[in-house]
C-alpha cells in the first residue's frame, strides 16, 4: 500500500475536518476503555498474568532461534510446510507460487495485518486472483478500497450509514427497497454473500495470534467465525505470520490468551479461539488438504537485541490506539501505514524506516496511557523517545526545531547566561501582553496561538521575584 | 504533620522530628510564567515544618531535550541539576512532569553509565512532586486555606502515570474552607500539551485540549486547577480562546491560600 | 530459495540473541526444559472449585456470553430435547451430527427429527456436536475436529447444540490442556481443537453487538449428568 506517513501532518489536518470521521472516532473513546477496564477489575490475577505474559515473551525472544526450529520440525511433522519470507515482496512470490500450483482463482481471508503489510490483496488482483475479505470490517472496507484504521477494528472509522449507501451501492443484484437501516440487516447480507465464497474458495488465508512450538500449531483469535471457516472450507490453509508470534507452549498460549481479549474488547475470551495442526487428516471429513505458514522477517530480526526488542512483544491486541487521544483526534489512516497508534508509531519507523515514518514517535503527548493498559507492559514511550534519539543522531528533524531546542540547550547548560537572558525577556513579554494578561498571537509562537491563546508570564521571573521577596537570595 | 520522612522511599538521612532542608525545584515554566506557583510551594512546604533553600543556578529538568531525542544535552543538564540538589534532603517540584523527569528518568538516562547511574538513583530517592510529598512523605492531611468556589481537578499525565498521584490533591482540596470539589469527566486524559507536541502539532493538540474545555465546562466549576504549570497554561488557552470565563490556577496556589494574584492568563 | 532464506533469518535471529558455541548447550537446555516441562504459570482462582460449584460457574459464565445451556439427565434425554429446541424456534425438525460413538445409539424414532450425519455442506440449519470438555473460568467448550465431530458443523449451521458431559467441566484451559496431551499425546494435536465461548458475532458496525456473524447465531449447550 501507498505509505502516506511523511503526510502525518496533512493527514491529520484533513482527519480532524472529516465530519464522518470524527463522528465515527467518538465511539472508539465510548466503547473500548470502559469494557477493557470492566474486564481487567473482574479477574484478581489480571496483572500477574500480564507480568507472566511479559516474562513468556521476554524468554522466548531471548530464545527465538531455537524455539523456531522447535516450531518448524513440529510443522513438518504434522505435514504442514513453512516459508522463511526475507520480505514483504519475499512472502508475495511465496504466495503466488503456491497460489499458481494450486491454480487458485479466488482466495478467501480471515483478518490478517500481516496481509496488509505485504500489500498481498492488491498483489493477488495483479495477478488475476480475486482476494475476499470475510471480517465483516475488512470486508466492508474492501468494499469502499480502503484499509484498516484499526488493527482489530478495521472498519471502526465508518458509520452505519455509510456502510448501508455501500451495500446498496456494490448489492446491486439484491433488491433496492430491502431495509438495511438496523446493523442486524447490514450483517446477514454479508453474512449471506460471504457464505457461497468460503466453499468457493481455493486458498484460505489466515493470520495467527500465535505460533506453538510445542505442538506446530496456529492459533487464530476471532468473534465472527469467519478465520475458521476461512481455514477450514478453502482447499488449501495459508497462514501468514511474523516471527515474534512464537510462543513456547500449550499453557504458554493459554496465559497471554487471558490478557489479549481482555485488552482487545474487554471479553473474558473472544467467542473463537482455534488451534490448527497442519491439514486435513486421513480420517478428517472435512478440512484443507495443504497446510503452509509464510514466516515473514521483513525487519524484525533487526529489533532483537535492540532498544527495540520490547516491541516484538505485542500481541496486537489494540489497547494502545484505543487508549490514544491522538488516535482518538485523528483515526488510524493519518498514521499513513498498516499499523496506527502508539504500536504503530514504534513499529512503522522499524519496518520501513524512521526516515518515512519519523512523525509518528514524534506525534505523541507521552501521555503514557499506552503503556499503562499494554497487556505486555511495552514501554511504548520510551521506544518513541528512542526513534527521536535515532532522528537526532542522523540530522533528520526539521532544521529550525532543532535550532530552537539547540539554543535553548545551550543556556539551560549555563545557569548565569540563562537566568540573564530571561531575568530580561519575561519582565518584556510581560509588559508585549499589555494589561489582559495574555497574548492571542506572538512573532514564532505560531504553533501555539493558532488555536489557543498564549499566558503571558506574571513579570519577574521567580528567581528575581525571590530574591527581592525578604527570603534572602537563593543559594 | 507527624509522620517524617519514613515513607515512600524516603532516605534515612532526614531523620524524625527534626526540620528536613528541602531543596525547591522550582521547575522552568514556574520560574518564567507563574512564579505564585513558587512562593506557594514554599508555604506550603515550610508549614509543613520544612526548611526551604532555593539553589540559584538552577535552569530546567531537561526534558525538552530529552523528548526532541537529545540524549547528550539532557545528560549536561541532569548532571548539573543532580550535582547542584544531591545534597539536600529532599528534592521537591510544584510539577509531576518535571518530577518524573528527575525521579523516574535521569537513572535510566545513565543506565550505561554506572557512576552516573548510581548518583541518579540515590538523588532520585529524594524528588517529589509538592503534593504528593505534603501527604506521602510530610503527612499532612489539611491544609490552612480558604476559597469559597467550585473547583475541578484535571491529573496531569506524568503526575498520574508516573508518580500515581490522584488522591493526593483531591484530600487536600477537601480541607479547603468553603471550596468544592467537583469530579471531572476524563479527568485522567492528556490534555493534548505533550511539551514541544503542542506547537509541532497543533491541530491535533487542539482537538484533544477542545475536548478536555468541553468536560471542563459541563462540570459547571468556577475554577479548574491541575499539578503542571504546562497543561494550565495549555488548557487556559484553549478557554480564554473559547471565551470560558473560568478561572485556571495551579493546585498549590489554593492549598497555600495565595490566589489573591490574577489567574493563569489573566481574567476575561 | 526458502532454504537460504531460512539460513539468512536462523543467523541473522542467533547473531541478535548472542548464540555462541560456548552457550549453545545451555540455551538448548533451556528451551528443551519449557517444551518438556510446560510451566503453567498464573490460574485464576476463579475457577478452583469443587465439581458442583465448577459447573454451575461454567453455566453462569456461558450464559454471560449469550450462550443458552440446559441440563439433562441422562444421554436419552437428547433426542427429545433437540427436538423441543428446533420446535420452540419454529425451525426444520432436521439435525445433522458427526459419527460421535457417545451420540450413536441415540434414538431419534420418538422425534419427528430427520438426521443426517457427516461435515456440513453449508446448506444445515441445526447441527449437534459433543464436546471433549468445557472451561468453567471462561464458560468455554472445547471441541476436537474428527469424524466424530467435523469441525464445519461448529461454524456453518445457524444453531449449534452441544453435548457436554457434566463430569468433563474443569476449572481452567491449562486443565484441558493436559487432557488434550493425555488423549493425543506429547507434542501431537487434533487437526482443529476449538475453543468456543458463546455464538458467533460481530461489533465491527458501530461497536455495537450483533450475535451471529458467520458462525452461529445461537448456542445451546445440554450439559449430561452429574459433574464430578
Amino acid at each position: 500500500m501507498q505509505i502516506t506517513s511523511q503526510t502525518f501532518k496533512a493527514n491529520t489536518v484533513k482527519a480532524l475536518a472529516d465530519v464522518d470521521l470524527q463522528r465515527a472516532l467518538r465511539h472508539v473513546e465510548k466503547g473500548f476503555i470502559g469494557k477493557r477496564q470492566k474486564a481487567a477489575d473482574a479477574l484478581p490475577e489480571f496483572d500477574a498474568l500480564r507480568d507472566n505474559a511479559v516474562e513468556i515473551k521476554n524468554h522466548t525472544l531471548k530464545h527465538l532461534d531455537l524455539y523456531i526450529e522447535a516450531y518448524v520440525a513440529k510443522v513438518e511433522a504434522s505435514g504442514g510446510k513453512v516459508h522463511f519470507a526475507e520480505d514483504a515482496d519475499h512472502a508475495r512470490r511465496i504466495f503466488l507460487d503456491i497460489a499458481k500450483r494450486r491454480k487458485a482463482k479466488t482466495v478467501t481471508k480471515g483478518k490478517t495485518m500481516i496481509s496488509e503489510e505485504i500489500g498481498l490483496n492488491a498483489f493477488l488482483e495483479e495477478n488475476g486472483i480475486v482476494p475476499v475479505e470475510t471480517d465483516l470490517g475488512e470486508y466492508i472496507i474492501q468494499l469502499r478500497g480502503e484499509h484498516p484504521s484499526h488493527i482489530i477494528a478495521p472498519a471502526v472509522h465508518i458509520n452505519r450509514d455509510q456502510v448501508e449507501a455501500d451495500f446498496r451501492k456494490f448489492h446491486v443484484h439484491l433488491d433496492p427497497e430491502r431495509d438495511l437501516v438496523r446493523p442486524e440487516t447490514l450483517l446477514s447480507e454479508a453474512r449471506q454473500i460471504l457464505r457461497q465464497k468460503y466453499g468457493e474458495a481455493d486458498i484460505g488465508v489466515t493470520g495467527a495470534n500465535f505460533l506453538i512450538a510445542e505442538t506446530g500449531t496456529s492459533v487464530i483469535v476471532t468473534n465472527e467465525g469467519n478465520g475458521d471457516l476461512t481455514q477450514l472450507l478453502g482447499k488449501c490453509h495459508v497462514v501468514l505470520a511474523s516471527l515474534e508470534k512464537i510462543v513456547p507452549t500449550l499453557e504458554d498460549t493459554a496465559q497471554i490468551l487471558r490478557v489479549l481479549a481482555r485488552s482487545a474488547t474487554g471479553q473474558e475470551m473472544s467467542v473463537y479461539t482455534t488451534l490448527s495442526t497442519g491439514p486435513k487428516r486421513t480420517e478428517d471429513e472435512d478440512g484443507p488438504e495443504e497446510y503452509h505458514v509464510i514466516l515473514l522477517d521483513n525487519g524484525r530480526s533487526g529489533m532483537l537485541g535492540t532498544e527495540f526488542e520490547d516491541m516484538l512483544r505485542c500481541i496486537r491486541c489494540g489497547a494502545c490506539m484505543n487508549h490514544c487521544p491522538v488516535y482518538h483526534a485523528v483515526g488510524g489512516h493519518s498514521y499513513g501505514w498498516v499499523y496506527p497508534g502508539p504500536m504503530g508509531a514504534v513499529l512503522t519507523p522499524s519496518l520501513i524506516g524512521v526516515d518515512k515514518a519519523g512523525h509518528l514517535p514524534n506525534a505523541s503527548t507521552f501521555c503514557g496511557r499506552c503503556e499503562a493498559v499494554c497487556p505486555m507492559r511495552i514501554p511504548l514511550p520510551k521506544m518513541m523517545r528512542h526513534w527521536r534519539e535515532k532522528e537526532f543522531e542522523s540530522h533528520l528533524q526539521p532544521k529550525a526545531a532543532r535550532a530552537g531546542l539547540g539554543v535553548w540547550a545551550y543556556l539551560a547548560r549555563r545557569p548565569k547566561l540563562y537566568r540573564a537572558a530571561v531575568s530580561y525577556a519575561m519582565p518584556a513579554l510581560k509588559l508585549l501582553a499589555g494589561r489582559k494578561g495574555r497574548f492571542r498571537s506572538l512573532p514564532l509562537a505560531g504553533g501555539w496561538t493558532k488555536w489557543r491563546d498564549l499566558p503571558a508570564p506574571e513579570g519577574r521571573t521567580f528567581m528575581q521575584a525571590y530574591a527581592q521577596s525578604g527570603h534572602g537570595d537563593p543559594k | 504533620m507527624t509522620l517524617n520522612g519514613m515513607i515512600d522511599g524516603a532516605p534515612s538521612t532526614a531523620p524524625a522530628q527534626t526540620t528536613p532542608t528541602v531543596a525547591l525545584f522550582v521547575t522552568c515554566l514556574v520560574d518564567l510564567f507563574r512564579p505564585s506557583v513558587g512562593f506557594a510551594a514554599i508555604k506550603l512546604l515550610e508549614d509543613a515544618g520544612c526548611k526551604v533553600v532555593v539553589p540559584a543556578s538552577q535552569t530546567c529538568c531537561g526534558q525538552p531535550a530529552y523528548n526532541s531525542g537529545d540524549r547528550e544535552d539532557t545528560k549536561a543538564i541532569a548532571r548539573h541539576v543532580i550535582e547542584t540538589f544531591e545534597a539536600y534532603d529532599y528534592v521537591v517540584a510544584p510539577s509531576g512532569s518535571c518530577g518524573s523527569t528527575l525521579k523516574k528518568h535521569y537513572p535510566e538516562l545513565f543506565a550505561n553509565d554506572p557512576a552516573w547511574h548510581e548518583r541518579a538513583v540515590r538523588f532520585s530517592q529524594k524528588v517529589h512532586e509538592l503534593v504528593s510529598f505534603l501527604t506521602d512523605v510530610r503527612g499532612v492531611t489539611e491544609v490552612d486555606a480558604a476559597l469559597p468556589a467550585t473547583v475541578t481537578y484535571h491529573d496531569s499525565c506524568s503526575g498520574l502515570r508516573e508518580l500515581g498521584i490522584r488522591e493526593q490533591p483531591r484530600q487536600l482540596l477537601r480541607t479547603v474552607e468553603g471550596l468544592t470539589l467537583t469530579e471531572l469527566p476524563e479527568a485522567d486524559v492528556c490534555c493534548g500539551f505533550g511539551g514541544t507536541f503542542c506547537v509541532k502539532y497543533p491541530d491535533v493538540s487542539n482537538a484533544i485540549v477542545g475536548k478536555k474545555t468541553k468536560h471542563i465546562a459541563s462540570t459547571g466549576a468556577d475554577m479548574l486547577l491541575a499539578g503542571d504549570l504546562g497543561c494550565l497554561m495549555n488548557i487556559d488557552g484553549k478557554l480564554k480562546r473559547e471565551n470560558n470565563g473560568i478561572e485556571v490556577r495551579h493546585v498549590a496556589e489554593v492549598l497555600a491560600g495565595m490566589t489573591d494574584k490574577p489567574p493563569i492568563g489573566g481574567k476575561l | 530459495m526458502s532454504g537460504s532464506t531460512r539460513d539468512a533469518v536462523m543467523g541473522r535471529l542467533r547473531r541478535a540473541v548472542g548464540a555462541n558455541p560456548a552457550n549453545d548447550a545451555e540455551r538448548r537446555a533451556a528451551v528443551a526444559a519449557r517444551l518438556s516441562d510446560a510451566p503453567k504459570g498464573v490460574i485464576p482462582a476463579r475457577g478452583q472449585l469443587p465439581p458442583a460449584e465448577r459447573l454451575d460457574l461454567f453455566i453462569q459464565m456461558a450464559t454471560k456470553a449469550d450462550a443458552t445451556v440446559t441440563r439433562l439427565g441422562d444421554v436419552s434425554d437428547i433426542p427429545e430435547e433437540v427436538a423441543a429446541y428446533l420446535r420452540e424456534r419454529n425451525l426444520a425438525p432436521a439435525i445433522r451430527m458427526g459419527r460421535d460413538p457417545r451420540l450413536a445409539g441415540l434414538d431419534f424414532t420418538r422425534t419427528t427429527l430427520t438426521v443426517t450425519t457427516g461435515p456440513s455442506e453449508g446448506d444445515d440449519l441445526s447441527s449437534l456436536s459433543h464436546a471433549v470438555g468445557a472451561i468453567a473460568e471462561t464458560g468455554t467448550l472445547v471441541l476436537t475436529s474428527g469424524p466424530d465431530n467435523p469441525t464445519s458443523l461448529n461454524f456453518l449451521p445457524e444453531y449449534h447444540i452441544v453435548v457436554l458431559d457434566a463430569a468433563d467441566v474443569v476449572g481452567d484451559m491449562e486443565a484441558v490442556l493436559a487432557r488434550l496431551r493425555q488423549t493425543h499425546g506429547k507434542g501431537t494435536m487434533p487437526r482443529s481443537v476449538n475453543f468456543v465461548t458463546g455464538p458467533s458475532r460481530s461489533a465491527d458496525i458501530e461497536q455495537t453487538l450483533l450475535l451471529g456473524a458467520h458462525g452461529p447465531r445461537s448456542l445451546h449447550i445440554l450439559v449430561v449428568g452429574e459433574p464430578g
